[in-house]
């Protein structure tokens, strides 16, 4: 996430002081993101550096105002203008999990995909629950929170197609190996009858 | 042996249903236990095959179980008739599938009121109930339109209206979405979500996490056996409301 174009594109809004830009930031983005105060000072200070955004001084309350320069404004168009990138896929922990639980003897893959699946279930009927209680009231400010809701559901949702198709794939490779190898028992005590029960019923 | 508060809808206890015999017996269901409360809405998920669309032809008596009994409302559907069976559908029941099952030279508050007069309701109560049925569902200006004049969504809309008309405290749905855009499967949801709110027992069977989502439980289902459970959390510090 880049904090550093967040907080500039705000400031092309209006002028502001960090903690007006860290309420901004989460107000618009449903407090997805929580932004660390101290993050929102550091980059400050760099986007100052780099002659992106002034230092106002003070408003006479004790805050420090910034606002925008020329050079900030024509960051903000760029970042806009150009795609978010995709030669480097965000690491993705979950994929990197069941990538080294196939590969590894005596890990139960059934059971780490179904209990991955009822944790994003529940997280989907979260975020379903809360987009129709924000859109049952809405207002002006819930459209942004709205966009970010339906990015979770998509991607929540796309996690468990995934899923889905992993356990699909598991169960194809058990039956295909399912006539050579005896029914195996994984160190957890989950007997695979109970991990890929398709494989056992078809052998029989 | 059953034991049933009153805001139990449905209870299937330890029910299994086989088909075939002997060696070439199948488990469609085995020992499955699920409870749905008035005012609750579950979905059951799980892939082709798994016994989901038999779980809710047994929930809603179309099938019976081959052990285990089904409860609707308190009653054991086992000790009931073919006729007494086909009254307590009429009443109690509602269906949604998939393929909409509409009678195409009725129209639409025709098709609605259609299981109430079967049932006995004089003809000019029936059209009023359904009148408000097609309310419910969003379409009260189609009432006089025929099943061509409509389009996909339209006639489901037509068909959750049917399924929930009159005081029915059971909806079972199958895949209702499967031939609707994202659009009209959302407003599907929407009907099944608020008949929930108002007090019905409302059980999907769907493969689609996205409809799955709006449930208060999701059930996994796997080889006739329900194998995991979902109940959102709804937890503050997970996700948070927007400030202000």
């Amino acid at each position: 996430m880049s904090i550093r174009h967040s907080l500039l594109a705000l400031l092309q809004d209006q002028p502001r002081y960090g903690y007006q830009l860290r309420v901004e930031f989460e107000d618009r983005t449903g407090s997805t993101w929580p932004l660390n105060i101290g993050q929102v000072y550091t980059t400050l200070d760099r986007l100052e550096r780099d002659g992106l955004v002034s230092n106002d001084g003070g408003d006479g309350e004790g805050h420090v105002v910034y606002s925008i320069t020329d050079a900030g404004r024509a960051e903000v168009q760029g970042w806009f203008a150009t795609p978010v990138e995709r030669s480097n896929p965000p690491r993705n922990e979950l994929a990197i999990k069941l990538a080294l639980a196939v590969t590894l003897p005596g890990v139960d893959v059934a059971a780490i995909i179904q209990a991955q699946r009822a944790a994003s279930m529940r997280a989907l009927q979260d975020y379903t629950k809360s987009r129709r209680d924000t859109a049952a009231n809405q207002r002006a400010a819930d459209t942004a929170w709205l966009l970010v809701l339906d990015s979770l559901i998509f991607q929540t949702e796309a996690e468990i197609r995934w899923l889905d198709l992993c356990e699909a794939r598991m169960v194809q490779l058990a039956q295909a190996s399912g006539t050579r190898s005896q029914a195996r028992k994984p160190s957890n005590g989950v007997t695979a009858e109970e991990a890929a029960p398709r494989t056992a019923e078809n052998r029989r | 042996m059953s034991v049933q508060g009153p805001q139990q809808v449905l209870e299937l206890a330890k029910v299994s249903r086989t088909f075939g015999q002997g060696a070439t017996a199948v488990a469609a269901l085995r020992d499955v236990d699920l409870t749905i409360n008035a005012g609750e809405f579950v979905a059951v998920m799980g892939p082709s095959g798994s016994g989901k669309s038999s779980l809710l032809a047994l929930a809603g008596g179309l099938d019976r179980p081959t052990s285990g009994g089904v409860f609707v409302e308190s009653t054991p559907l086992a000790g009931l008739g073919l006729n007494a069976l086909a009254r307590l559908r009429r009443r109690a029941v509602g269906y949604v599938f998939q393929d909409f099952n509409l009678v195409p030279t009725l129209s639409a508050v025709e098709n609605v009121a259609l299981p109430l007069e079967l049932d006995g309701v004089p003809a000019r109560k029936a059209h009023r109930q359904a009148l408000d049925a097609l309310r419910q569902v969003g379409i009260p200006g189609l009432a006089d339109r025929f099943m061509d004049e409509m389009s996909g969504g339209q006639q489901q809309r037509v068909a959750i209206a049917r399924a929930i008309v009159g005081s029915r405290r059971l909806i079972l749905a199958d895949e209702p979405t499967g031939a609707l855009d994202s659009t009209t499967g959302h407003g599907v949801m929407e009907v099944l979500r608020s008949r929930a709110d108002d007090g019905a027992a409302v059980m999907l069977v769907t493969h689609e996490a996205r409809h799955a989502a709006w449930a208060d439980r999701v059930v996994f289902i796997r080889d006739g056996r329900i194998v995991d459970e979902a109940t959102a959390m709804h937890d503050p510090a997970v996700l948070l409301a927007p400030a202000g």
